[in-house]
């Protein structure tokens, strides 16, 4: 048979294709939608959340760090509770990382403040001393994109039909009522930091990369879930 | 194979790729070098303000090795070996000559968009699938054109039997097609809203699913890049260059088509103890193990090629490549399996051990094999004998040399950093802060760097011996037979 393949090869590669497709079909297709779902009483990401996960992804900080709790008790005990694959059901793409460089970050929010992350975001050996990490100076210079996050999550919401808009959940509404509730959340976060420039430029408007930033990682943890 | 002299081979489209392999293998090494000491000396990563931060060198060095160096070596072998193989020549087939130059001019654009986007911070973060969707779309057209090329050589081709390294290019084609567009599906926001930026995209995929996904992917670019293309290349060229007949028939068999059904199921060691199911990190385990046996089979089937011939060894540093080629690629094919199960695993994964790993497989197996493989095209293609054998000697032992500090750092650098993140003292608390286990690692980053320098060394020196041997060297009155012939 194999010399008859040799001979012929458009049979090859069928045979090929063949062959190779079985993993594909047995291992991805039987829990496929399964293990999509997500669990009770998670919320969507707001706009300026989903800014900031932009951010996260367009700094490459997923090469660095991870944000997946394995099951053990040296990971429990320093990150906290392990993570669970309905966590993530919101998480277009997954953000787990294949490295650790720095700590794991799936439930940074629940340990760490704004303040903090501002001062490690601007010189990280102010906070940990020692740190490899590199300064993010410019992201307190430049403006978080709201459209393109907006665009993001209604994207998800009429696509992939997540929750938004829900009783007792996070209000998207029309782009005006978005960037509302986008300017306030911003607020929030901007007082808790100590950047004048940061703030001065709030005054006039503008958000700040690193106000979206921070938002994110904020949201990363356990809170996310009870909310 | 006498008659392969009434050919008149055209190598323009091969030369051209060549060229590429040269340029992309200086630049993602180059970046992979300064990637190296940024974790060593942070303030290295300022060297060029936002540009220049390890987040977002480092996709551009994978994709840069990976797309840039990698596939160019692997379609200068096809664009020469396969008119030998097939007994075609593109003189008599200029629809295959157009499609050749199209693929070659459409990869280098593609190429360069992928490099102004990336520094730009323009990614879906999908590890070595981070193009944003405009682009994709673009490494489907080129991905096509080499399949047209592919498959338009063997329908014209004067030679019945497929030889084995087209076997492999047609895996490579194959499974690539399959696995990038499915990974890729994702929907562009712009489309659906009207707002925000044309580049962005969302993955058709969520959470666990995308993670499985991904990995199927992840690991399946090695597989049918980082291997089945390499394998290719060396099933042809190390027999050329010998003069030897492949040790064994049945073993290409076997070492084939267990690969290919092996192989794919181990995408699932990338997740292992992560939310996906657990049956699923079974497979992917068990199957990394059971990948050793395909592995072996191709490594000890060049191996034995040079059974009764090692004496060649010494005289040529072309076998030399060669052979040291094989032998990493069994000692990364040990170790990806060793990894892969799960007790191993929950200390391997996320350290460095992991980026060991990768880089004796890619250091010592594709670019030995890529190098080795543009020596013996040289002589060849320019009719000249290789400028320098005894540069070409110094260049492998430099970058032998950096791939042991490299591998070797690294082991240890990953264990000692398992090892520290699992240690609990005498009433079971953790031992160590995480920025402890970060400090500790400083003298492995700076033995690691210099491997990587002088590796990189390394291909400067086999770029100036192409230089040299293209512009420079002694002229042949025709195309050498086997063993390259080398200056001294």
């Amino acid at each position: 048979m194999f010399s008859w393949l040799e001979k012929n090869p458009f049979f090859f590669t069928v045979a090929f294709l063949l062959v190779f497709s079985i993993a594909g079909l047995v291992e991805i297709l039987p829990d496929f939608i399964k293990s999509s779902r997500p669990i009770e009483g998670l919320r969507p990401y707001t706009v300026l959340e989903t800014a900031g996960r932009q951010v996260y992804i367009s700094e490459g900080c997923y090469n660095c760090h991870s944000q997946l709790i394995r099951p053990f008790q040296a990971e429990t005990d320093r990150y906290g509770a392990y993570s669970l694959s309905g966590e993530y059901a919101y998480d277009r793409p997954f953000l787990w990382g294949s490295k650790r460089t720095g700590p794991d970050l799936h439930r940074v929010g629940d340990s760490r403040t704004t303040d903090w992350h501002a001062n490690h975001m601007w010189e990280p050996t102010s906070v940990v001393p020692y740190s490899i990490m590199p300064a993010y100076h410019h992201l307190f210079k430049k403006d978080a994109d709201f459209d393109t996050a907006f665009a993001e999550a209604y994207t998800q919401k009429v696509v992939f039909g997540v929750p938004y808009d829900v009783k007792d959940g996070v209000p998207l509404g029309n782009i005006e009522d978005a960037k509302k509730a986008y300017m306030q959340e911003a607020e929030e976060i901007v007082n808790d930091m100590k950047n004048q420039k940061v703030k001065e430029a709030f005054e006039k408007g503008h958000v700040k990369e690193i106000v979206a930033l921070i938002a994110y990682l904020n949201s990363l943890g356990q809170a996310r879930i009870n909310k | 194979m006498r008659d392969n002299a009434t050919l008149e081979y055209d190598y323009s489209i091969a030369k051209l790729f060549l060229y590429a392999t040269m340029v992309f293998g200086f630049i993602g090494m180059l970046i992979g070098v300064v990637l190296a000491f940024q974790l060593a000396f942070p303030d290295l990563n300022y060297i060029a303000g936002e540009y220049s931060v390890f987040g977002r060198l480092r996709p551009l060095h994978t994709n840069g090795i990976i797309y840039g160096f990698t596939l160019s070596g692997i379609w200068a072998a096809w664009y020469y070996l396969g008119q030998r193989v097939l007994k075609i020549t593109y003189h008599q087939h200029p629809f295959l000559k157009f499609i050749g130059y199209l693929h070659f001019w459409l990869y280098i654009i593609l190429l360069v968009l992928a490099v102004i986007s990336l520094f730009a911070g323009l990614t879906q973060s999908k590890e070595y699938a981070e193009l944003i969707w405009p682009l994709d779309i673009l490494v489907v057209v080129v991905w096509v054109l080499w399949g047209v090329s592919m498959f338009g050589s063997m329908g014209v081709r004067r030679e019945k039997t497929i030889y084995i390294s087209l076997w492999y290019f047609i895996a490579t084609f194959t499974a690539i097609s399959v696995l990038y567009i499915f990974n890729n599906l994702a929907v562009p926001t712009y489309l659906v809203s009207g707002v925000g930026s044309v580049w962005h995209s969302i993955s058709m995929y969520s959470g666990s699913n995308d993670a499985m996904i991904q990995w199927w992917w992840g690991h399946n670019a090695v597989a049918f890049v980082f291997t089945s293309g390499i394998i290719a290349i060396i099933y042809y060229f190390l027999p050329k260059e010998s003069g030897q007949p492949i040790f064994s028939y049945k073993l290409t068999l076997f070492s084939f088509w267990s690969l290919m059904f092996v192989y794919i199921w181990a995408g699932g060691h990338h997740v292992i103890y992560s939310t996906v199911p657990d049956w699923v990190q079974t497979l992917g385990s068990v199957f990394s193990v059971i990948l050793i046996l395909p592995s072996w089979g191709t490594a000890i089937n060049m191996l034995l090629t040079m059974r009764g011939q090692w004496h060649q060894l010494k005289e040529s540093p072309l076998i030399k490549f060669f052979v040291l080629a094989s032998t990493f690629y069994m000692l990364a094919t040990l170790e990806g399996p060793i990894q892969a199960i799960k007790s191993v695993n929950a200390l391997a994964h996320f350290t460095d051990w992991i980026i060991g790993h990768v880089h004796d497989g890619t250091l010592g197996w594709v670019g030995f094999t890529i190098i080795a493989a543009c020596y013996h095209m040289l002589p060849r293609m320019y009719k000249r004998e290789i400028y320098s054998k005894k540069i070409m000697d110094i260049q492998f032992w430099i970058m032998t040399i950096g791939i042991v500090l490299y591998f070797s750092s690294m082991w240890i650098s990953g264990i000692t950093q398992g090892m520290m993140w699992r240690d609990v003292d005498q009433y079971g608390n953790l031992t160590y802060q995480f920025i402890d286990t970060v400090r500790v690692l400083f003298p492995y980053y700076v033995i690691r760097g210099i491997g990587g320098l002088m590796y990189l060394i390394g291909f400067i020196m086999f770029i100036y011996n192409v230089v040299m041997t293209i512009t420079a060297s002694k002229e042949l009155d025709r195309e050498p037979n086997y063993a390259s012939p080398m200056a001294a």
